[in-house]
């Protein structure tokens, strides 16, 4: 019975101490160092591996996340006659919710795992060891440009994912489900306010964006450097990561919403 | 202050010295007081079986581990003392080849060997140029300058490895198992490389290895650890003549000796085939 | 991958991402850079809101005219006090009167805005006299009920 406690306690223990290495290495890779040009070179290159690449799924993901807004809104709508509140109940899904969300879960998905596979090929091929024995700092040349390129890359992509999915929405509803265009953009623009859905969404991704990248590139950082230690770590990533967003999104969604 | 000392002052004869060493990890010893020198100018081997942690012991010397007791020094410096400055000031002066070549994969050629040139030198880029092609010319691989790592095949790799080890002109260079898993041609080629640079550089070089023969066949001393400790060392003739069973076993490849061919088992074999339960 | 090409889809990729941020606050959240500035204050009383919230229209003849900024509950008189923003180029007599209506059957109350016979019209600051606040259901079936028992 005690011994049960006590490896409650040990778990628990770990895992404090799990999060706090966590925090240390955040505070280690965010730095980019002085050399200001090339390290912004560097995110440029990242932002492309990161952002650039997941576009397609985002753009595609948005597009039927949205249609499928209007479809099943429509279907709790039209049972009270308010159909033509259609726009606004897509609009403010997406902005508020599910655009950071799903493009965060997405993000997780597709650019986390590949960034955490990739850092941990590097780290299992001494590439991170040699560098740092040529003397030069895997933190600032490695680490740093992707975490800052995965804060930026996926608030824009967030953004395209609401765009996308909004005139998607109004494809399905307008076209599809014969709800009057007008009311699907008027209602919407008056329902939805720049601050309270829109930039609390915007505030959303770039949470989730730096959480997400930060848990990759740990994750690699972190891994053995053998073929099952990186695909241990990748599902780390990927199942830590999708965790982390939803959770943080609760946390974040009662924050604005209730004022704590 | 100031705590490097300049080359002119440090007069040659131990490059590197292990004094009392011992390196833990966790309550496994790695190293148990081990002691050795690494004579300047000369190529000294490192032998013995694999996961001695003779890489551990490599990466001792450059700092990226710290000794849990005892010192290592290398250019009359202490390195666990140094700070973060002085410290990259004397990783400037070494290199280390790994296993695999660790070429970085998001580079072609040209850019790896190159890499070491850009972040600690501030020539021009067509002196760069100029040095990466004669390093590239050393090693026989001028013409893969272009390509990208993962084109080349292992041997070529390691080689393109080399090139960018000797890129800053290196007092001191370490061979992490250069050997293992080359055919007879790049053996060669490696061997002519690792000897002809010591020689026509200057350079002191330590070659950790499992593989006794292409070893033996260029060191100028040889140390063999086992276990933690060195359980022989000499020049190459005088360690095959060792008495020491466990030298005598490792370096003539025995299949049984102190290192015993039969692993424990519970039963004896007549046990195990004669009995029925 | 060659790397202008690589630095420009990557600036592509940026200017995508912050124009729909854009499109998005403009098209989408209705951002209009008139609205803000261009409005005045008007006040009303009502003696009950029954769900009118901040930010909810104020039209006029079914054009939206403004909306509404504040919502505080007078302590003295026990009335709800609307502030409502009414943009610049909407003239109302001093006899206008606001009512609380309701759009659609589960729709938001908005307030309706008709205007009077006056010559004179409000300026800013000042009060919309004739309210009549919003219908609820409650009340009112219990005045039929009640006329109805009589």
């Amino acid at each position: 019975m005690i011994d049960q406690v006590a490896s409650i306690g040990k778990w628990t223990l770990e895992k404090c101490s799990q999060v706090g290495r966590a925090g240390h290495f955040l505070y280690l890779a965010l730095p980019l160092g002085w050399d200001l040009g090339p390290a912004l070179h560097r995110v440029v290159k990242q932002v492309y591996n990161l952002g650039v690449l997941s576009l397609i799924i985002v753009l595609v993901a948005g597009l039927f996340v949205g249609m499928v807004l209007a479809l099943q809104g429509y279907n709790i709508l039209v049972g009270y006659g308010s159909e033509e509140a259609l726009g606004q109940m897509v609009a403010l899904s997406l902005l508020r919710e599910f655009g950071p969300v799903v493009t965060a879960l997405l993000f997780a998905g597709r650019a986390g795992s590949a960034l955490t596979a990739e850092i941990g090929l590097m780290k299992t091929t001494d590439q991170l060891s040699a560098m740092e024995i040529m003397g030069v700092d895997p933190m600032r040349r490695i680490m740093a440009p992707r975490l800052w390129a995965g804060f930026i890359a996926l608030p824009m992509l967030a953004m395209l994912f609401n765009l996308v999915g909004i005139y998607g929405g109004a494809l399905v509803a307008v076209d599809v489900l014969g709800v009057y265009e007008g009311s699907y953009w008027a209602n919407m623009q008056s329902a939805v306010d720049v601050q309270d859905d829109l930039l609390n969404g915007l505030v959303k991704a770039f949470v989730f964006g730096l959480v997400v990248t930060w848990i990759a590139v740990y994750h690699g950082w972190n891994s053995e450097p053998t073929s099952e230690g990186i695909s241990r770590a990748t599902t780390m990533t990927v199942v830590q990561g999708s965790l982390a967003v939803l959770g943080l999104d609760f946390v974040l969604t009662a924050v604005m919403l209730g004022g704590f | 202050m100031n705590q490097t000392i300049s080359e002119s002052d440090f007069d040659c004869k131990n490059f590197v010295s292990v004094r009392d060493m011992s390196f833990y990890r966790g309550d496994r010893a790695i190293y148990d007081s081990l002691s050795l020198d690494i004579e300047c100018g000369k190529i000294t081997a490192i032998l013995g079986p694999s996961g001695t942690g003779k890489t551990t012991l490599l990466r001792l010397i450059a700092g990226q581990l710290v000794p849990d007791s005892g010192s290592v020094t290398v250019a009359g410096l202490e390195v666990s003392k140094l700070n973060r400055q002085s410290l990259l000031a004397l990783r400037k002066r070494m290199s280390l080849l790994f296993q695999s070549g660790a070429l970085f994969t998001d580079m072609t050629v040209f850019e790896n060997v190159a890499f070491p040139l850009r972040e600690h030198t501030t020539l021009p880029k067509h002196m760069i140029r100029d040095l990466v092609m004669l390093k590239l010319e050393a090693v026989g691989l001028r013409g893969v300058a272009e390509q990208m790592p993962q084109s080349l095949s292992g041997g070529m790799a390691r080689r393109v490895a080399l090139a960018r080890s000797i890129a800053l002109d290196p007092e001191l260079i370490m061979y992490d198992e250069p050997f293992t898993g080359q055919d007879p041609i790049s053996m060669g080629v490696l061997v002519k490389l690792i000897r002809s640079l010591n020689d026509a550089l200057g350079m002191t070089s330590i070659l950790v290895s499992h593989d006794v023969e292409e070893a033996l066949s260029i060191a100028d001393y040889v140390y063999v650890v086992s276990e933690g400790r060195i359980i022989g060392q000499g020049t190459p003739e005088q360690l095959m003549k060792d008495s020491n069973p466990d030298v005598h076993q490792f370096l003539y490849g025995e299949a049984d000796g102190p290192v015993p061919f039969h692993h424990p088992a519970p039963k004896t074999l007549k046990d195990e085939v004669l009995t029925y339960d | 991958m060659k790397l202008r090409t690589l630095e420009i889809s990557v600036g592509a990729f940026m200017l995508a991402g912050m124009l729909a941020l854009v499109l998005l606050a403009f098209k989408i959240s209705g951002l209009s850079y008139k609205d803000r500035t261009n409005t005045y204050t008007l006040y009303a009383r009502f003696e009950n809101l029954a769900g009118l919230t901040n930010r909810a229209k104020v039209s006029m003849s079914g054009v939206t005219v403004g909306r509404v900024v504040n919502i505080v509950l007078d302590t003295e008189d026990y009335v709800a006090v609307v502030e409502m923003a009414i943009q610049n180029g909407v003239p109302l007599s001093t006899d206008t009167s606001a009512s609380i209506l309701t759009s659609g059957l589960l729709g938001e109350k908005y307030i309706g805005l008709s205007v009077g016979a006056d010559d004179e019209v409000l300026l800013a600051g000042d009060e919309i006299e004739d309210t009549q606040s919003a219908i609820v259901l409650e009340e009112l079936i219990g005045q039929f009920l009640f006329s109805r028992s009589e």
